[in-house]
């Protein structure tokens, strides 16, 4: 409790002088004179959603967001496809299993992946319960349900909720995202105002933003996919 | 010279003139250079969005008290333990004093550069624990037991080669020295840690005052990892880390990513609020936040380089900065590099110490043009110059400019010191460059300026009187060229453009 106090005193009496606003140090001494002393209020509405008109343009209606998405998603080497049914998804995951010789599935209980993820005609570990990470280790692929895909960055937005744990979504070299056709939103500001409403105060302990496969250029600044988390994303929408 | 200053000096001779290292970076730079400007230009409005984010920073900044409280009284209310450190001592007592709690043996890192700060592995190490970094570059570095080179790219000076062969020689293990194939080396080891680990330690680039959470941006997922398997989670953050709202990061997010590596948004943004939850199929049992002031109150205090707690640490400035592109990332001897790194040492190690890197600058103002929360580090720089002359000028700059300011005052001496400049600089050649030289400091790496036959003064008497005699035609034409204000050119760029000097010249013009 003490430090708490130290800092907290040591900040406040920090503040007392107030500060020249970022920009302002080159501006001739007059104005600087006459700049406000800082309010202790925030200004209201300087935030929330506002922030759309600075950041790239997308568009609207689903459509748009999809084609936006796809390229975003060209970009980030995310494989995306948009489906008619469910089924569909069904006969590409076939393909990929067969493709890259899947023996282990993991997944969780979700009314999109369940019935999905027991198509595939492998073991399932299931981990909404709990798990052993060792087991999760040895699956090839992990298919989880999300909150929201953004078509501006896209971006997959899980939570520890949503996607069954932190680790499905991240350990297994193949992620595989299943996501409803309304769940495509436009941009981040938008995306974060859902994730509001959806939680409420009642946020699940971990919320991630996830944008194309995982990646590092740590080495001569050379792109490599796979670097800890997975090495494929394959998105499906219908 | 101050022990830093020494050492800087002489790391910066020698990068300065490594060829290879300069093509590195070159080339490192100029793909990142590409790619930051097409995803900037994607932004409707990059410079309206800098403006904004100025703003809220400052809004967070000048408010911090507030917003602390109300982070951590969120961050709580899940179940988080939040830990307050004055100084870097503190922080590392406390994360030591977790892992032993928690009867740990093997923990994972991923990057954080508050931990580069405190020295938080060597405590850790010295206190028993096997530390490993997961991030890749992070895990070069410490495989070579150096500090990173930057603060988003730490292995930014290695080839592939050099790559392979401590791979070879740390690892045994190095088929090629194909990035792809020397990354999944790494990860290999790496995964066996994770699974491994009993505690797992991230960094922050953001605190979300209004829901407490902490906001952590990676690329490669090892911070995911981390904070995932591990039963222990510990997240060191600075109290300058703070932004008001949930929705700020929609800005912050991808500004970040554009401004520093050239992505409109990293791979993995990703936000903690707690420890694992009821009904969560994972995570850790058990969530620390240490909350670092470690003199970020001091330059809080100091009202006009406040703004430089804004920094988001994306990079940029020192991307763009031709002394850091020079020297290199690990000449500076400092946690943070680079312009930002020049401005704020100052202030958490002392001025003293540290003010010869305000002078490792070319005051071009690249850095502040492109930093996305429009910090004036260049102005900060300035700044600081002056404040460390007007601590203590050394005794013999006092003198040097008291030479100086007699001989520019006193007009036989200068004209005689112009004369003997002109016989003299005939013989220059003899020695130039050499240590006899009396101009070595400059001449050792650069031509030194020859002196003009003539001098403007004479030149002008002598149009004066071709006026009269000609009606104002004759000497236009023998218009002498700007070298016959040759001294005063050379001391003004020996002030501006040589670091090394600097520190005697740079005043002079201020
Ligand atoms: S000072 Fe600005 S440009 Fe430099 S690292 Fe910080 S935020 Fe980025």
């Amino acid at each position: 409790m003490s430090e708490r106090n130290a800092i907290l005193a040591r900040i406040r009496e920090a503040l007392r002088v107030s500060a020249t606003r970022p920009g302002a140090h080159a501006a001739p001494p007059t104005s600087r004179a006459a700049a406000a002393p800082v309010s202790r209020d925030r200004p209201a509405g300087s935030s929330a959603g506002g922030f759309a008109r600075w950041l790239p343009r997308v568009g609207a209606g689903f459509d748009e967001l999809a084609a936006a998405f796809a390229a975003a998603s060209k970009e980030l080497r995310t494989d995306f496809h948009v489906l008619e049914h469910d089924a569909g998804a069904d006969t590409l995951l076939g393909a990929l299993r067969d493709a890259q010789g899947w023996q282990r599935v993991a997944s969780h209980r979700d009314p999109l992946t369940t019935r999905v993820a027991e198509s595939l005609g492998l073991p399932v570990l299931w981990t909404e319960d709990g798990y052993d990470p060792l087991e999760l280790e040895r699956c090839d692929v992990g298919i989880t349900a999300c909150d929201l895909l953004v078509a501006q960055t896209g971006s997959v937005l899980v939570t520890s909720a949503s996607a069954g744990g932190r680790a499905l979504s991240v350990l297994p070299p193949h992620h595989v995202v299943l996501a409803r056709r309304e769940q495509l939103v436009p941009d981040l500001p938008e995306g974060l105002r859902r994730l509001q409403a959806k939680y409420g105060e009642q946020y699940p302990s971990m919320i991630s933003f996830i944008t194309g496969p995982s990646r590092t250029g740590d080495i001569e600044r050379i792109l490599v996919l796979g670097a800890h988390g997975p090495k494929h994303l394959t998105v499906l929408v219908w | 010279m101050t022990a830093p200053a020494t050492q800087f000096k002489a790391a910066a001779k020698t990068l300065a003139a490594d060829l290879r290292h300069r093509s590195l970076i070159q080339t490192a730079l100029g793909k990142y250079e590409v790619k930051r400007d097409e995803m900037k230009a994607r932004f409707q409005d990059w410079e309206g969005a800098r403006q904004v984010a100025a703003d809220i920073k400052f809004e967070a900044i000048n408010h911090l008290d507030r917003y602390l409280e109300q982070f951590v009284a969120r961050i709580e209310a899940r179940g988080t333990k939040v830990h307050w450190a004055s100084t870097a001592e503190q922080a590392r007592q406390i994360i030591v004093g977790i892992c032993r709690d928690r009867q740990a043996r093997r923990i994972v890192k991923s990057k954080a550069m508050t931990a580069e700060e405190i020295h938080l592995n060597q405590a850790l190490e010295q206190a028993g624990f096997k530390v490993v970094e997961s991030d890749l570059g992070e895990f070069i570095v410490q495989l070579r037991d150096e500090a990173p080179y930057h603060i988003v790219f730490p292995a930014m000076h290695l080839t592939r080669g050099e790559i392979k062969d401590l791979f070879d020689r740390k690892l045994g293990d190095a088929p090629s020295d194909n990035p792809e194939v020397l990354t999944m080396v790494a990860s290999r080891v790496l995964r066996q840690e994770y699974v491994a680990a009993d505690v797992g330690i991230t960094g922050a680039n953001f605190a979300v005052a209004e829901t407490g959470m902490i906001s952590v941006t990676e690329n490669e997922g090892n911070a995911r990892l981390t904070a995932a398997l591990p039963k222990t989670m510990i997240t060191l953050v600075g109290i300058e880390k703070i932004v008001p709202t949930l929705a700020d990061l929609a800005l912050f997010l991808p500004m970040l990513a554009t401004a520093g590596a050239g992505q409109l948004l990293s791979g993995y943004n990703t936000l903690y609020g707690g420890p694992r939850q009821p009904g969560e199929a994972d995570g850790p049992e058990a969530f620390h936040v240490v909350l670092l002031d470690n003199q970020r109150t001091a330059l809080l205090a100091d009202a006009e380089q406040r703004d430089a707690l804004h920094c988001i640490r994306c990079g940029a400035c020192l991307n763009v900065c031709p002394i850091f592109r020079n020297v290199g990332g690990q000449t500076y001897g400092t946690t943070y590099p680079g312009p930002i790194g020049s401005v704020i040492t100052p202030h958490l190690r002392g001025l003293q110490e540290w003010k010869h890197l305000p002078f490792a600058s070319s005051l071009c103002g690249a850095c502040s043009e492109v930093c996305p929360v429009k910090i004036d580090l260049h102005h900060h720089l300035l700044q600081h110059r002056r404040t460390a002359r007007a601590a203590k000028p050394v005794w013999w700059e006092k003198l040097a400019f008291r030479g100086f300011a007699l001989l520019v005052n006193t007009p036989w001496l200068w004209r005689l010191s112009l004369a003997v400049g002109r016989v003299g600089q005939r013989f220059h050649g003899l020695v130039k460059g050499t240590k006899l030289d009396p101009a070595y400091v400059w001449t050792q790496s650069r031509e030194a300026p020859a002196l003009a036959g003539q001098s403007f003064k004479a030149w002008w008497r002598e149009r004066g009187r071709g006026t009269t005699d000609h009606g104002g035609t004759g000497p236009r034409d023998r218009r002498p060229g700007t070298r016959d204000q040759g001294p005063r050119v050379t001391s003004h760029e020996s002030s501006r453009n040589d670091p090394g000097v600097a520190t005697k010249g740079g005043t002079a013009h201020e």
